[in-house]
């Protein structure tokens, strides 16, 4: 059974507890009324799907119920680590992401800044 | 007799389990669902008479009412004596939500000397000694349905579940009490 660290409860729980939340460190454009059509398909839609080290949000939806960040290998399915929501993208000794998307310019409201502490 | 109704317990009369663990249904308790900042918690902890635990996997007791950490700013109050939880979370006079799950919930008390092993039969988490000592609480799941486990005693532990789905997990803890001796 596939063991995954949670940040939160501060220990590893099993795979069963948790739930995949897609790719993390998406930022939602500032000027999101003002951008093209294709430009917001690029922010909203498309994904990189690489081979290898992904940044990922994940979800301890039966345990302590906490988004947070993880740093996968999508080939062997090893999870690096798992860190906080609203930490900034770790780095992963000995091993280069598998694809590296430009931040855009306007760096607006990510998840990770909502998600920390409930409001 | 149309002027009163009689409220039916989820799982009367059912009993199960084995020499090793024996499996029954909790008596009716209140509890609340709470939801709280950090700056909220000395006043609600004053008003439920208990330290809210803020460390993960940990549980709170006074007088039969018990506090479980399920999360950050979640836990799960639960009173064996059926105290009205929410005028207490009411008076608290601090910014919080609290909702009444008395009846959504129900638990089924497993113990004995193979307790741990009944409900490690459909549930990943580790109850052992070292991790899940005497206290400690955890929300998890028990086969396909999601549970908090909590060990109140050595040889104890209590599984909250959700009214509806008390059968399944009664059914599979017993199951799990038969095999876990052998």
């Amino acid at each position: 059974m596939l063991l995954i660290y949670c940040p939160y409860c501060e220990e590893e729980r099993s795979e069963l507890e948790f739930r995949h939340g897609g790719d993390a460190h998406i930022a939602r454009p500032t000027n999101i009324a003002d951008i093209s059509d294709a430009e917001f398909e690029d922010y909203f839609f498309l994904r990189d799907n690489p081979k290898g080290l992904i940044f990922e949000r994940w979800r301890h939806i039966h345990g302590c119920g906490r988004f947070f960040n993880a740093a996968r290998d999508t080939v062997s399915d090893k999870f690096y680590m798992s860190y906080k929501a609203g930490e900034p993208k770790p780095y992963i000794p000995g091993v280069s992401p598998a694809s590296e998307k430009p931040l855009s310019e306007n760096v607006g409201e990510t998840y990770e800044a909502t998600e920390g502490t409930a409001k | 007799m149309a002027d009163h109704a009689l409220r039916k317990a989820p799982l009367a009369g059912r009993h199960g389990g084995s020499a090793g663990a024996r499996v029954t249904p909790a008596a009716p308790a209140t509890r609340l669902s709470l939801r709280a900042g950090a700056d909220a918690l000395g006043a609600l902890s004053a008003a439920f008479g208990l330290t809210l635990p803020t460390r993960p996997k940990t549980s709170a007791s006074a007088g039969g009412r018990h506090a479980l950490w399920l999360g950050p700013d979640e836990w799960l109050l639960i009173d064996e004596n059926e105290a009205d939880l929410m005028a207490l979370a009411a008076g608290a006079g601090v910014l919080h939500s609290a909702v009444d799950v008395s009846h959504r919930n129900t638990a089924i008390l497993v113990s004995g000397p193979h307790a741990a092993g009944a409900i490690a039969s459909g549930c990943p988490l580790d109850l052992g000694n070292a991790i899940f000592p005497v206290g400690a609480a955890a929300r998890t799941v028990l086969g396909k349905i999601e549970v908090v486990a909590f060990r109140p005693g050595e040889e104890d532990y209590r599984v909250e579940c959700w009214r509806s789905f008390s059968p399944y997990a009664f059914g599979l803890l017993s199951e799990g009490a038969e095999d876990a001796g052998l």
